[in-house]
C-alpha cells in the first residue's frame, strides 16, 4: 500500500454525528485554504428521515453537509468521498467498517472506537488486505496530512494546528501507535524541522489495521517526505519489522525512532502466561531490545525520549545542509473567525437582543412571574386572579381585583351552544378537527359583534366621561353623532321587570367592594334614560363587565396613560377569550365524547335565491 | 487490556457446554468443584457427591502454572486426603515465580488415570490462529518444544473443510478422535473469542474419551457484549481475576471502579506508598514516557505510582482521581525531610479539555492545601491542548492561593523536561 492516502481534494464520510470533530475538520480545511470541504457527508443511524442537513461553518459563513441515515445512500450520492471516518461504537464499528470496505468508492477507513473485539479487527484487516484498502485504527484519533486532510479530532484545536504548522506540509513523515502522543510529536517535529508532512497514529490495540511499517513504507515512496520519525512501544513485533526493512534496504530515508516503555519492568506485569505464543521472541518485545536493534541497523535512536527532539533537529539540519530539503511554501494561515459563544464568554463581543420580556423569566430554578416565584404562587395557594395580575398587570393585585377577575372569567365562561363562538367550535369539532383547531375557530369569531360589546361599552363610556358629557348628552351623542345603539345597553329578553341576575350580582359586588365606581354610577344614570324609552334597554352583562372593568382600573393606582394602555392592549377582550375558552372547550369535548357526526346546515335553513 | 486470563474452572466449564456443539464425542465428566476459605465442606459434598466416591485431584486455581513443581498438586486422593491437603495450604502465602500471594482458591476434579499426556494450544496473530500440538505433553513440553507441530489456520478459514489431519503428525488410531477434537476446540476458540488456550496435558482414556487435565485460557474481554449467553450464564459467569499476588489497595479499587463507569480512561497503580515522586499524567503514551524518564534518571525506586487519565474525563472524575492520588502521596512526609514531587504532566492533547480537567485537579489541590504543605509537596506542571492557556493559568494561580510551590510549563518546554527540573540535584 504505497499509494498516497490523502491530498487536498480528499473527501470523507463521517459515520456518527460528531459535531465538534466535523467542525474542526472544516476549520482545518479553511486555514489550509482547501477549495472544498473535506466532509462530504455524515451518517446518523438514529435519524428518522433518509436525508437531513447539518449546518457547519466554512470560515465565516455557513454551509450545509448532508446527513444520511444509511451508509449505502451516502456512498451512492458521494462517489468522490474515498475516506470513511468511523466514529461508531465498539459494538457497531465492525459491521459498519465491513460495509464500507465492501463499497467500491471507499479506499481508506479510520476506525476511532476503542474496545473492538480483536477477532473482529483481524477480520476487518483481512478484508481490507484482499480489497487493497487501508484501515487506520482501531482505537486511534486518526492522523493528519498537513495542509491537506485531517481525520476527526486529530491535532485538536485550530490554534494547535497553527502552532504546529499543520496548515502546510513540511518534510517529515511521522507515525506512532499512541494517538495522544502523536499531537505532542506534531509540535515537537514542527519545533525541530520544517514540520510534519503527514502524521498517523495507528492505535493502541494489539491488532492495528495498519502497522508502523505500512506507513513508513508509504513515506519512503513519497518524494515529498525527506525524513521519517516513528514512536514505537514496548510489546508486539511491529518495530522489529522496521528493523528488518531497514536491514534489507526497503527503508532508506533517515529515520529517527524511539520505543517508549523502557521502564516497563518496573510495573507489575502479573505472571507470565503460557509458553507457546510468546516463546519466539519475548525478549525482542521489550523497548530496550527494540531500541538497541533499531540503532544497530542504522536507525537514529536517541538516548531517551528527552533528546528525541534534538535528534530530529540534527537529522533535519543535516539534510538541509546537504540541500535535500525543498523550501517550504509557507503562508499566513487565514484567521478563523472566533465562535460567537467563545467570544461572548471572553467579553470581546456584544450583540443586541431581539426580544425584551418584562413579565417572566424561566432561566433560574423556578420560573418567576413579575418577580414572584411560581413556587410561591402554588405553595401559598394564590388565586388565578393573582396570577393574571402578575402576568397581565405586572403587579400583585389587591383582593377585590383578583375576585373581580375571577367573577368575570366565570361570567364569560359560556353562553350556550348557539352563540357564534361555541357554534364554530362545535362545527369544527364535528368536522373531525383537533381540539386546538376547533377552539381557534371559536376564538376567531370573537370581535366587534360577538363578545365585542364588552370592549365597546368600556370604550364609549370612557369617552363620555373624558368629555364630561351629561348622561343625556351621551345618549344623544351616540344616537346623532356615532349613529349606533349604545354598546352594553339592551337585552333581547331581559327587562327592568325581569332583570338579568348576572348583572345584579356583578353590580352588587362592585358597589360593595370598589372604593369608587364612577363608570358604573354613570352607566346607571344612562340606563335610567334608556329604560324610560323602552324597558328592555337595560345595562346588559357585557356592558356591565366592560364598564366595571373601567372602575377596577380607577381603584388600582394607575396613571391615565397606564389605564389607556390597558384599554389599548385589548385586555378586556383577553378576559372574554380566557373565560369563553373554558366553555368552548367544554362544547368541543362534549361533541367528541358523543362521536358527533359531521354537521351540515339543513337546506330548509337556507333561502336559495338568485 | 483486552486479553484477560480466566480461571481454569471457568474455562473447563465453558468447554463443557460449547465443545460438544462441534465435537459431540466430548463426553466430559463435568465434575468440578471450587474450594475457597468460605467453603462449607458439608454443603460442598452434598452438592458434589462424587467427592465421596471418586478418586480426586486438586490444585490451586489462581492463574499460575507449574503447580506440581511447587508441591501444590494433589493426585489420586480420597476426601480426607483432600481436606488435609487443602487445610494445609489454604490462606498460606507462597512465592510463585518471584510473586508472593495467598492461596485461596482450589479446583477439585476426579483423578483420571492415564498413560500418555498430549499437548494442544491455540494462539493468534494478525493473520491466523495457530494450533500447537504435541504427543509429548506435560511438564516437559518446553524442553521438547521442537517436537511440537504448529499449524497455522488463516483467519476466515472454513474449519470443517480444513485439512488438519495431514498437517498434524501421524495420530494412528487416535486420528478419528483427535482431529475432530482439535477442530472443535478451534471452533470454540474462534466462536467464544478466546485469545489463548492451552491444554497441557490432556489425556485420552481407554474408552477414547478426551479429558483436559490442566488448562489455561485467556478471553478477549472486549467481546463480552457478543457472549451474554455463555459468559454471563448463571451457571458459569466468567470472571476476569487479577494476576496471582495482585491485590488492589482501596485507592486502586476506587479508581478502577470509577474507570468502569466512564467512557474516559482512569488508571492508577501504586508502586510504593512511601515514595517521593508521584505522577498524574494525561494519556496512555505520555504516562509511559514520564515513567521511562524517571527511571532513566535513576529514580525508579522513588516512584510512587503509575497511572494515566485520558479520553476527556469530566471535571468531577478528574477531581476524584487527583484527590485519591494526593491523599496517598501526602500520607506521610519524606523521612529525610526532602520535598515530595508531584508531576502533573502530559503532552499536547487532541481533544481532552485542559481547562476542564485542570479545574478538577485545582479543586482537589485547593481542598488539600494543608496536607500538601505538611508533606512538603512541590508540584511541576506541563501540558498543552484545548484551552491550555486558561488551564495552565489556573494552576499557576492556585499555587499562590494555597501556598504550595507549583511550577507551570507550557508546550514550549519539552514534555519530560519537568522530570529533570524537579529531580535535579536530588540524586
Amino acid at each position: 500500500m504505497t499509494r498516497e492516502l490523502f491530498n487536498r481534494d480528499t473527501r470523507a464520510i463521517i459515520y456518527g454525528f460528531q459535531r465538534n470533530a466535523i467542525q474542526r475538520m472544516l476549520d482545518f480545511d479553511f486555514v489550509c485554504k482547501r477549495e472544498t470541504p473535506s466532509v462530504a457527508a455524515i451518517i446518523r443511524p438514529s435519524q428518522a428521515g433518509a436525508i437531513g442537513y447539518h449546518k457547519v461553518f466554512w470560515g465565516g459563513t455557513e454551509i450545509v453537509v448532508p446527513i444520511y441515515r444509511k451508509l449505502d445512500l451516502a456512498i451512492k450520492k458521494h462517489p468522490d468521498a474515498d475516506v470513511l471516518i468511523n466514529f461508531s461504537s465498539f459494538r457497531s464499528a465492525y459491521p459498519t467498517s465491513m460495509e464500507a470496505l465492501n463499497a467500491e468508492t471507499i479506499n481508506t477507513i479510520a476506525v476511532i472506537a476503542e474496545g473492538i473485539p480483536e477477532r473482529r479487527s483481524r477480520e476487518m484487516y483481512k478484508l481490507a488486505k484482499e480489497k487493497g484498502k487501508v484501515i487506520i485504527g482501531p482505537a486511534t484519533v486518526g492522523g493528519i496530512q498537513a495542509g491537506a486532510f485531517k481525520i476527526g479530532n486529530t491535532a485538536g484545536t485550530i490554534e494547535n494546528v497553527v502552532l504546529s504548522k499543520l496548515y502546510r506540509p513540511g518534510s517529515v513523515g511521522f507515525v506512532s501507535k499512541s494517538g495522544g502522543m502523536s499531537n505532542e510529536m506534531n509540535f515537537m517535529i514542527a519545533q525541530n524541522s520544517d514540520g510534519v508532512f503527514e502524521g498517523i497514529a495507528i492505535g493502541g490495540d494489539r491488532y492495528a489495521g495498519s502497522s508502523l511499517i505500512d506507513h513508513l513504507l508509504r513515506y519512503e515512496a513519497n518524494p515529498k517526505i525527506k525524513m521519517m520519525v516513528c514512536l514505537g512501544e514496548v510489546g508486539g513485533t511491529g518495530e522489529i519489522d522496521i528493523v528488518n526493512a531497514v536491514k534489507v534496504g526497503r527503508l532508506t530515508k533517515p529515520l529517527v525512532m524511539w520505543c517508549i516503555g523502557t521502564a516497563a519492568a518496573l510495573l507489575p506485569a502479573g505472571l507470565q502466561f503460557g509458553h507457546a505464543g510468546a516463546m519466539a521472541g519475548s525478549d525482542m518485545e521489550t523497548a530496550h531490545a527494540k531500541n538497541k536493534a533499531l540503532a544497530e541497523v542504522g536507525v537514529i535512536v536517541p538516548e531517551s525520549y528527552d533528546d528525541l527532539g534534538d535528534k530530529i533537529k540534527t537529522t533535519f539540519e543535516k539534510l538541509k545542509a546537504e540541500g535535500k530539503i525543498d523550501p517550504v511554501d509557507d503562508f499566513e494561515p487565514p484567521k478563523l473567525p472566533m465562535d460567537y459563544a467563545q467570544a461572548a464568554k471572553l467579553g470581546i463581543v456584544r450583540r443586541p437582543t431581539t426580544v425584551i420580556s418584562t413579565i417572566s423569566d424561566e432561566r433560574g430554578d423556578v420560573p418567576m412571574f413579575s418577580g414572584v416565584g411560581l413556587d410561591t404562587v402554588v405553595s401559598e395557594n394564590k388565586s388565578i386572579g393573582y396570577t393574571i395580575g402578575l402576568l397581565w398587570f405586572k403587579k400583585e393585585l389587591p383582593k377585590f381585583a383578583q375576585d373581580y377577575i375571577e367573577i368575570v372569567i366565570k361570567l364569560t365562561s359560556d353562553h350556550g351552544p348557539a352563540v357564534s363562538g361555541a357554534h364554530n367550535a362545535i362545527v369544527t369539532a364535528r368536522a373531525g378537527k383537533d381540539l386546538m383547531s376547533s377552539l381557534a375557530t371559536g376564538i376567531l369569531a370573537i370581535g366587534p359583534r360577538f363578545g365585542g360589546a364588552i370592549s365597546d361599552a368600556a370604550k364609549y363610556i370612557k369617552l363620555a366621561l373624558d368629555k364630561k358629557m351629561t348622561p343625556q348628552e351621551f345618549v344623544d351623542y351616540m344616537k346623532n353623532v356615532v349613529g349606533i345603539n349604545i354598546p352594553g345597553i339592551g337585552h333581547r329578553i331581559k327587562s327592568v321587570q325581569n332583570p338579568d341576575v348576572r348583572v345584579k350580582l356583578l353590580k352588587e359586588f362592585v358597589l360593595n367592594n370598589f372604593e369608587k365606581h364612577p363608570f358604573l354610577d354613570y352607566a346607571l344614570e344612562v340606563e335610567m334614560i334608556t329604560t324610560s324609552k323602552r324597558n328592555n334597554l337595560i345595562l346588559n352583562v357585557d356592558g356591565c363587565i366592560g364598564i366595571c372593568f373601567m372602575d377596577l382600573l380607577e381603584n388600582l393606582d394607575l396613571s391615565e396613560e397606564e389605564k389607556n394602555d390597558v384599554v389599548e392592549t385589548e385586555m378586556l377582550n383577553g378576559f372574554f377569550v380566557l373565560g369563553r375558552s373554558i366553555g368552548m372547550m367544554g362544547h368541543i369535548f362534549d361533541q367528541k365524547r358523543q362521536r358527533a357526526a359531521l354537521y351540515r346546515q339543513p337546506w330548509d335553513e337556507i333561502l336559495f335565491a338568485d | 487490556m483486552a486479553q484477560k486470563s480466566i480461571y481454569e474452572f471457568s474455562a473447563k466449564k465453558l468447554l463443557m457446554t460449547e465443545l460438544p456443539k462441534y465435537f459431540p464425542a466430548y463426553n466430559y465428566h463435568g465434575k468440578l468443584a471450587v474450594i475457597s476459605p468460605e467453603t462449607d465442606w458439608n454443603k460442598l459434598v452434598a452438592e458434589n457427591p462424587w467427592l465421596n466416591t471418586d478418586k480426586l485431584a486438586a490444585k490451586p486455581d489462581q492463574l499460575f502454572g507449574k503447580r506440581g513443581k511447587a508441591n501444590l498438586l494433589l493426585l489420586d486422593a480420597n476426601l480426607d486426603k483432600l481436606k488435609a491437603f487443602i487445610n494445609e495450604r489454604m490462606n498460606k502465602e507462597v512465592e510463585i515465580g518471584g510473586i508472593k500471594g495467598t492461596l485461596n482458591r482450589f479446583l477439585v476434579e476426579p483423578f483420571v488415570p492415564h498413560e500418555k499426556e498430549f499437548y494442544v494450544s491455540i494462539t493468534s496473530d494478525m493473520d491466523s490462529d495457530t494450533i500447537h500440538f504435541s504427543f509429548e505433553g506435560g511438564i516437559f513440553v518446553e524442553e521438547n518444544w521442537d517436537k511440537v507441530t504448529h499449524v497455522s489456520v488463516p483467519i476466515g478459514t472454513d474449519v470443517d473443510s480444513f485439512d488438519l489431519a495431514n498437517k498434524l503428525p501421524d495420530l494412528g488410531d487416535l486420528k478419528t478422535t483427535l482431529v475432530p477434537f482439535v477442530k472443535g476446540l478451534l471452533k470454540v476458540y474462534i466462536d467464544q473469542d478466546f485469545a489463548f488456550l492451552e491444554i497441557n496435558p490432556f489425556a485420552v482414556t481407554s474408552d477414547g474419551t478426551v479429558v483436559p487435565l490442566d488448562l489455561k485460557a485467556k478471553l478477549d474481554d472486549t467481546a463480552s457484549f457478543q457472549h451474554i449467553n455463555t459468559w454471563a450464564s448463571p451457571e458459569n459467569p466468567i470472571q476476569f481475576p487479577r494476576a496471582f499476588g495482585q491485590v488492589l489497595s482501596k485507592e486502586e479499587r476506587f479508581i478502577a471502579d470509577m474507570d468502569e463507569k466512564t467512557g474516559a480512561s482512569l488508571k492508577f497503580t501504586i508502586l510504593n506508598r512511601d515514595a517521593r515522586v508521584w505522577t498524574m499524567v494525561a494519556g496512555g503514551g505520555g504516562s509511559v514516557v514520564y515513567t521511562d524518564t524517571i527511571a532513566d534518571m535513576g529514580f525508579a525506586k522513588e516512584l510512587g505510582n503509575y497511572g494515566e487519565y485520558s479520553g476527556n474525563p469530566n471535571r468531577e472524575h478528574t477531581e476524584l482521581y487527583a484527590q485519591t492520588l494526593i491523599d496517598v502521596l501526602t500520607e506521610k512526609p519524606d523521612p529525610q525531610g526532602r520535598p515530595k514531587i508531584l508531576l502533573i504532566g502530559g503532552g499536547i492533547a487532541n481533544f481532552t479539555d485542559v481547562k476542564a480537567t485542570f479545574m478538577g485537579i485545582v479543586a482537589a489541590l485547593r481542598k488539600s492545601a494543608e496536607k500538601l504543605r505538611n508533606a512538603n509537596v512541590k508540584i511541576y506542571v506541563r501540558r498543552g491542548g484545548p484551552n491550555e492557556k486558561e488551564g495552565l493559568k489556573l494552576m499557576k494561580d492556585v499555587g499562590e492561593e494555597i501556598g504550595v510551590p507549583i511550577e507551570v510549563y507550557d508546550r514550549y518546554t519539552h514534555m519530560t523536561r519537568i522530570v529533570p527540573l524537579s529531580l535535579k540535584g536530588d540524586s
